[in-house]
């Protein structure tokens, strides 16, 4: 029976869930090693300041403490966490060690690590560590990182890392001559991936073997490994990284954190296996937090509304070190804020500051997010101004299928060109408006319904995906006739062994329940690069489609052999191998597994892409803000499965809109923490967002990559900041609210509503 | 101090000091690490189990409180075969990283145990005490909608 081409496309319920809905996952909190011991870490409590001294005698006192690791203990040179994205020299300064060393500089670094019998027991011992800090003055704000009273590093003599730079088109110039310029600054506040499952590892040292095994890898295990073989002076092939179920990453789980060397190391020096697993409040300091930006930002349009472009300065709190990506949201801001839309002079400078604060790295749509609520709320702005309508406005300056692909800005010190791809970003714009019913809900704009003010927004996004530079997969055929694939690609909870069981089932022309995919473990294949940058499906999909051709290969040559023909001639139907009538059935073909190593090379992203629009409701009384609806229209080239690309979409929306309405990671002036529980720190739950639509359209497959998909995934939230600041706007019309900053939390609106109702009253 | 209790269908006994939590002493003692700790003060539902047949946080309570006790976590609710409410989740995609599905799925089972005919108003409210974080919810509310048949038609299961 023919099975081709059968399951790409199809909502297949995935297999990872038999597991999980039954408790049944392994999570990294699940594993346990005979004779382990347990790790928990000494953190500053304060923000900046020198270590005088860390007396541990006492903690080494109790029953079942075993070690007490410092710095000191460490080596001549306390390993730091190098870059794995953007390795600019210039920024080594900032590099992370992986224990404070000389100074503190956030709140929640490690300073010490306690090995005891139990969790319980390291935790005790945790208070019987004398740790002497002097207090420094913190660098807590953009006003305090500037004022240079205090700097994170002396060595580099300013708060100030590095500025990035995007370019083109002849800014000074264009901007001199424009009917149109409006400056405004704009504000998004710091808030972090929170994933569900807290980081934690499990770590064994075998002497004999000179073989170190770590439990807990996700994302990146590879560059992992290397980081870590690097740190201990191990070769790579002596560390194995195992990737186990994953709950959840956003960008931020997996990256190479202190821990990631501290636990590895410590089971090495206490020749016993070691496990760590963070509690909440460590999560919170600890874990990257993303997205804090200021900027000042002008925009120049003619005065028919045609964008002439973008140019002024950012700035990104970067917290206390760079952190492994730590460069890629502050670039994102600058290069991609022109987003889908036609702009040809560009300057706009992204400067990373360094403050005592956690430090930060990429999370879900980085940059992305932040950026779009500066462009969409300018382009509100000029709406308003130029008393054009907002969406012809946009309709206007949308790039158009004709001009891809589409160059976005230059960027510098580190090169990123990159091109929009495919796409017709105006069907997608106009679909959008017809699924969410704009012209029939435009009749509530500006009304007050029960106590509630109406108001809706639209707004276009790019997504980036399909990150290079390569992956990895190894294909076996078993003598049963079943087809392991083994996968650089790493799982985060997106369904990745469904969807690759999906595209490799298509590919072999097999039956989808005879297909294993294995992945994240840095045995299975010689190299891979993992989850980021929404690359799975198009990297590690693509990998297996060449690799299935490869295999087939070796299929048709393996059976040649037996019927006695050239491999030309066998031909593969239906999981046999025929030849003049004959068949071998893929089961005994061999009696050993045929195998097949493939790589996919990819050197250009995908952009996927698409529009949503939003339904508010503002209650100007106490500034609560009442979703009412919210439509998203993406198109991704090529869906594998509907049904989890759906659940992608739906899932990015909501923590989009946790971002624009709740979360907030808020220190004080001392760099202090002030909201370290789900208690402070406000996640959406299930009462707070229940009308979430998304349409997803297969209309311009990426040419770029040979099933034609686009990574998707991130996209959902990309736009949600602007839109709802937009869409709020547009309720409180008649009062010109303006919202130039996130969250839009209760107080902040209900001040706006207050001060515009002030100046009206004196008008 | 020395507890016993009923832990999915079995009596079991255990040495605990009387600081350990329930979570700690279901996972660590008896190996059952369905039950997931993601905050550990009661706030995310993650760590929810039925003691009694009631949706309890086991991070909030300590292991001697459930002495004598019954409790079913959701290794418990089900064998081979998924139950309807874990099918639904499957069917609706209302997991992802499956992190917090025990919470959920042990929250609405007590839910549907006593209400089977909830609104979603009602299974919206219940459920804004566990988080998720990849879902978006809406495909967690319609799986638990639709599981709402299967506990009218076996009455209280």
């Amino acid at each position: 029976m023919k099975v081709f081409n059968s399951y790409i496309g199809r909502p297949m319920e995935r297999v990872e869930d038999l597991r999980l809905v039954r408790g049944r996952g392994t999570y990294v909190a699940d594993v346990n090693r005979p004779n382990q011991l347990y790790a928990v870490i000494l953190r500053s409590s304060t923000a900046h300041g020198i270590i005088k001294s860390i007396d541990s005698s006492e903690a080494l006192a109790l029953p079942g403490v075993h070690r007490v690791l410092t710095a000191k203990d460490l080596g001549s040179k306390v390993p730091v966490i190098p870059l794995r994205l953007q390795p600019l020299p210039q920024l080594e300064t900032f590099h992370q060690p992986v224990l404070a060393d000389k100074k503190v500089r956030y709140v929640g670094e490690p300073v010490a690590v306690v090995i005891a019998e139990s969790a319980a027991l390291a935790e005790d011992a945790l208070e019987h560590i004398a740790l002497e800090i002097e207090p420094l003055p913190a660098v807590a704000t953009r006003e305090q990182a500037e004022g240079k009273r205090s700097l994170v590093f002396e060595e580099h003599g300013s708060n100030v890392a590095i500025t990035w730079k995007a370019f083109r088109g002849n800014v000074d110039e264009a901007f001199k001559t424009a009917d149109y310029v409006r400056r405004e600054k704009f504000r998004v506040q710091r808030h972090a991936a929170m994933f569900m499952e807290p980081r934690g590892f499990v770590a064994e040292w075998d002497e004999a073997a000179g073989k170190l095994t770590v439990w807990g890898a996700a994302k990146t295990p590879w560059h992992n490994r290397r980081t870590l073989a690097a740190q201990l002076g191990l070769p790579l092939e002596a560390v194995d990284l195992v990737e186990v179920d994953v709950g959840g990453g956003f960008g931020s789980r997996g990256e190479f954190y202190p821990e990631d060397y501290l636990i590895p190391a410590a089971a090495r020096i206490v020749g016993r296996p070691v496990k760590w697993n963070e509690d909440r409040r460590e999560h919170m300091m600890t874990a990257n937090h993303a997205r804090e930006m200021e900027c000042d930002v002008e925009f120049a349009c003619t005065r028919d509304g045609r964008f002439i472009g973008l140019r002024g300065q950012i700035w990104c709190d970067i917290g206390a070190y760079i952190r492994t990506n730590g460069s890629v949201g502050p670039r994102n801001i600058a290069q991609y804020m022109c987003g889908p839309y036609c702009m040809e002079h560009i300057d706009l400078k992204s400067s990373m500051l360094t403050t005592n604060k956690t430090p930060c790295g990429t999370y879900r749509g980085p940059g992305r997010y932040e950026t779009d609520f500066v462009r969409e709320r300018m382009i509100d702005l000029a709406a308003q101004d130029l008393k054009i309508d907002r969406l012809e406005l946009r309709r206007r300056n949308l790039v158009a299928d004709s001009q891809m692909p589409y160059p976005l800005p230059s960027i510098t010190p580190y090169d990123s060109s990159t091109e929009l791809d495919s796409g017709d970003y105006h069907a997608v714009f106009d679909r959008c408006l017809k699924e969410f019913g704009w012209e029939e809900r435009s009749k509530l704009r500006g009304r007050l319904i029960d106590g509630y003010y109406h108001g809706l927004a639209i707004g276009s996004f790019i997504e980036g995906g399909a990150a290079g530079p390569k992956e990895e997969v190894r294909l076996v055929l078993e003598t049963d006739g079943a087809l392991s694939v083994y996968m650089g690609s790493s799982s985060v909870g997106q369904g990745l062994e469904t969807i690759m069981a999906q595209i490799a089932a298509d590919a072999m022309e097999m039956s989808y329940d005879k297909i294993t995919i294995r992945h994240g473990s840095t045995s299975y294949v010689k190299d891979g690069y993992g989850a980021y940058h929404s690359r799975s499906t198009v990297m590690g999909g693509s990998a297996i489609l060449v690799g299935a051709e490869k295999l087939k290969e070796l299929i048709r040559k393996t059976a040649a052999e037996r019927f006695g023909c050239k491999p030309e001639e066998v031909v593969i139907d239906g999981e046999q191998a025929g030849f003049g009538g004959n068949h071998l059935s893929f089961a005994g073909l061999s009696e050993t597994p045929l195998e097949v190593e493939a790589e996919f090379f990819n050197k250009k992203y995908t952009w996927s892409y698409g529009t949503q629009a939003a339904h508010v409701a503002v209650d100007p009384g106490t500034g609560h803000v009442k979703v009412i609806d919210v439509t998203s229209v993406e198109d991704v080239g090529r869906m594998i499965n509907p049904l989890t690309l759906h659940g992608q979409a739906i899932g990015s929306m909501v923590q989009g809109l946790g971002g624009a309405f709740l979360e907030h990671l808020v220190y004080d002036d001392e760099g202090q923490l002030l909201t370290g529980s789900f208690a402070d720190y406000l996640l959406p739950s299930a009462t707070d967002f229940p009308s979430v639509r998304s349409v997803t359209l297969e209309l311009k497959p990426c040419p770029n990559n040979p099933l034609g998909a686009k990574g998707a995934g991130e996209g959902g939230l990309i736009p949600i900041g602007g839109l709802m600041a937009n869409a709020v706007a547009d309720a409180l019309s008649h009062l010109n609210v303006q919202p130039m900053e996130l969250p839009l939390s209760p107080p902040r609106i209900w001040q706006l509503v207050e001060k515009a109702e002030a100046a009206r009253a004196k008008a | 101090m020395q507890i016993e209790f009923n832990l999915n269908g079995q009596t079991v006994s255990a040495e605990v000091e009387p600081r350990t939590t329930l979570a700690d002493c279901i996972r660590n003692n008896f190996g059952q690490t369905g039950t997931h700790l993601a905050c550990e003060h009661g706030v995310c539902g993650a760590c929810t189990v039925l003691v009694n047949g009631e949706a309890v946080r086991s991070c909030l309570l300590l292991a001697v409180q459930v002495q004598g006790d019954k409790v079913v976590t959701v290794e418990g609710l089900s064998g081979d075969e998924l139950t309807p409410l874990q099918a639904a989740f499957r069917k609706h995609h209302a997991l992802q990283c499956g992190f917090c599905t025990p919470g959920f799925i042990t929250t609405a089972h007590a839910l549907l145990s006593h209400e089977p005919d909830a609104n979603e108003e009602r299974i919206r409210d219940v459920l804004s005490g566990n988080l998720c974080r990849c879902s978006g919810y809406i495909p967690i509310v319609e799986a638990v909608l639709e599981a709402r048949s299967s506990y009218r038609d076996s009455g209280s299961k």
